[in-house]
């Protein structure tokens, strides 16, 4: 199972000192943190990606994750998440493929459809149709990735005639996609549709609706065939903040967790805990915290904590990542691999695990669905 | 409606329906003190309902919220980027499943009141889909009456819901006694008449003529059948 941090780049004041870093600063620490998680044997690091203040996660994640490939040498490297709806899906083709190769096979993504209204006519796009253009430039970058001449006609993007991707995936293999969405079930049928990993960012929202999309993807992957549900590929969020006792640890975190962007200034710190998977205390309850997320999503493959937001200062976020790589994920590892059945993956797909899979891997499909197709035609036509 | 407890039933609790085929009218009420003319007036309409649908041979359950109760729900998921908490969830289930709703609110600054406009904001768009509801509201003085067609009726109008003709407003003299007090009484049984009608008619729809009735969305969790996926893709394919 793969454990790692997901990190939004917000760049905001210090509630306890006032101090607010510089962008230049902000930039940085994201490099240190992504460095101490491979120091500390995390698995993973996850971007977002961003095209306002307050925040300074890249507006293109392969520049900040191809700086990370060349600092680190074991670190998976991934977004949280990359804009599916206003992105080029051409660009999108070329710079991951550009990242898998510098980092050696080391880098997936995760495709979202943002959270900021105004992204969509910064980029010439209209936001009601924002599942359509999901759909559309997905299965674009798919083909894209698959096919070594691509002839291309959709509603969203100008034509392409004999267009190929430069440089073209690393072995031939294109990257391991990940969808990301809290509520939006069409997201959970893509994924499920192509056999992809689905992720939910289990912070904003209380557990059962985050139960309900995990098992929305789990029941259409096996639809489509391509295994059973409890085999799909899942990842989950989650936010935690540890110290040596739980009031120490909720006396640090209080001012941060009440000027926080999106839930500050709402919800106390207690019911925040009890509605959502924020866990504030020792590392032990974030132990026994964390390991009941399989209990509601079902054995999974990979866990991003949210550490950095809210102008926590670095040196903390780094010794929180520490007690992570120490204290938490050395347990958390022991504990889901002895719940998991056998029949079901600890790891996601790697590039690794996709290249040994050879030419007839349904990961080189463009559709790689086995079943539940024909019901799906039966069902345009009525 | 004497009986009538007051505070809101709980949100599970069996159905107080008077058999299987009862239809349901919830009433929500949004004033803020105890005892509430908000609530006076909100029971005086439940009761005429009640008496209405029943004069017309059909068994009615009614349920009775006070938004209050759910005023830190709604503001939890206002200052949350919209996380919905269990028991606002299903107080919205409730609302979507109803086949009448009777709305009521203190007239606050010249409109309805913030906790009553909290709780049409956390509705889904199309939970009200063709439900009929009856509009009431109260205020100190009559100079307030116009609430109802300039601030409630566009409100529900905007929710796709089917509004009685007859807006029931009530100041505070109305509760007295003369004619004021007479006009309220014969008001309240005009607009109950109306519901009952819509309540009993199972909409606005004829029988044989158009299409049937509208299917509410109560917006809480996800729905249970997805759209396929091909459906979605539209005719895109690859090799």
């Amino acid at each position: 199972m793969q454990f790692g941090v997901f990190t939004i780049g917000d760049v905001t004041q210090d509630p306890t000192t006032g101090r607010t870093v510089s962008e230049a600063q902000r930039v940085q620490s994201m490099i240190a943190i992504a460095v101490k998680a491979e120091e500390v044997g995390l698995d993973v690091f996850a971007t977002g990606e961003h095209h306002n203040p307050p925040f300074v996660a890249p507006a293109n994640p392969p520049i900040l994750l191809g700086n990370i490939a060349a600092r680190t040498t074991r670190l998976h490297l991934s977004t949280a998440t990359t804009l599916i709806t206003t992105n080029d899906p051409v660009r999108l083709a070329e710079d991951y493929a550009y990242l898998q190769h510098l980092s050696g096979g080391r880098a997936d993504l995760m495709l979202g459809r943002g959270n900021t209204g105004p992204v969509y006519p910064w980029f010439g796009k209209d936001i009601r149709k924002g599942i359509p253009l999901a759909v559309e430039n997905y299965h674009l970058l798919r083909r894209l990735w698959r096919e070594q001449s691509v002839d291309w006609e959709g509603e969203f993007r100008t034509a392409l005639h004999g267009f190929t991707v430069s440089p073209g995936p690393l072995d031939g293999v294109p990257p391991f996609v990940w969808h990301g969405s809290i509520r939006s079930p069409e997201v959970a049928e893509q994924a499920a549709f192509y056999g992809d990993g689905f992720f939910h960012n289990n912070i904003f929202w209380n557990k059962e609706h985050t139960e309900a999309m995990v098992r929305l993807y789990r029941r259409r992957f096996e639809h489509y065939g391509h295994g059973a549900a409890e085999q799909a590929i899942v990842g989950l969020g989650g936010q935690v903040f540890m110290a040596d006792t739980e009031a120490e640890a909720k006396r640090i975190f209080r001012p941060y967790f009440d000027n926080a962007p999106v839930y500050g200034h709402g919800p106390s710190l207690e019911s925040f805990t009890r509605d959502t998977p924020l866990t504030v205390g020792t590392p032990e309850q974030v132990i026994e915290r964390t390991l009941g997320f399989a209990d509601y999503a079902g054995d999974y493959q990979r866990q991003l904590f949210l550490v950095d937001h809210a102008g926590m200062p670095l040196p903390a976020v780094l010794e929180q990542i520490e007690i992570l790589g120490t204290q938490v994920v050395p347990v958390l590892r022991r504990e889901f691999e002895a719940r998991r059945p056998e029949h079901v993956p600890s790891d996601p797909p790697t590039h690794a695990s996709l290249v040994a899979q050879g030419p007839d891997s349904p990961h080189l499909k463009v559709i790689s669905a086995t079943a539940g197709l024909e019901t799906a035609a039966q069902e345009v036509t009525r | 409606m004497r009986s009538t407890p007051r505070s809101s039933p709980p949100l599970r609790s069996s159905d107080t329906s008077r058999g299987p085929h009862a239809r349901r009218v919830v009433v929500l009420s949004a004033g803020l003190s105890q005892p509430s003319s908000t609530r006076l007036l909100a029971d005086q309409l439940a009761g005429a309902v009640d008496a209405e649908i029943s004069a017309r041979g059909e068994a009615v359950a009614i349920q009775t919220y006070e938004l209050r109760e759910f005023a830190v729900d709604l503001a939890t998921m206002m200052a949350t980027a919209g996380m919905p908490t269990a028991r606002l969830d299903e107080l919205r289930r409730v609302v979507a499943a109803a086949d009448g709703l009777i709305v009521v609110t203190p007239v606050f600054a010249a409109s309805y009141s913030g906790v009553f406009k909290m709780f049409c904001d956390a509705l889904d768009p199309h939970a009200l889909d063709g439900m009929p509801v009856l509009i009431a509201a109260t205020a100190g003085t009559p100079r307030h009456a116009l609430v109802l067609d300039h601030a409630m009726r566009p409100l529900f109008s905007h929710l796709h819901a089917v509004v009685m003709p007859t807006g029931v407003f009530a100041a505070t003299e109305d509760f007295g006694g003369g004619a004021a007090g007479r006009q309220l009484s014969s008001r309240v049984a005009r607009a109950a008449a109306e519901l009952a009608t819509q309540v009993v008619s199972g909409g606005v729809s004829v029988a044989g003529f158009t299409p049937p009735a509208p299917t509410r969305d109560a917006g809480v969790g996800i729905p249970a059948e997805v759209t396929p996926f091909s459906v979605l893709l539209g005719g895109h394919t690859g090799s």
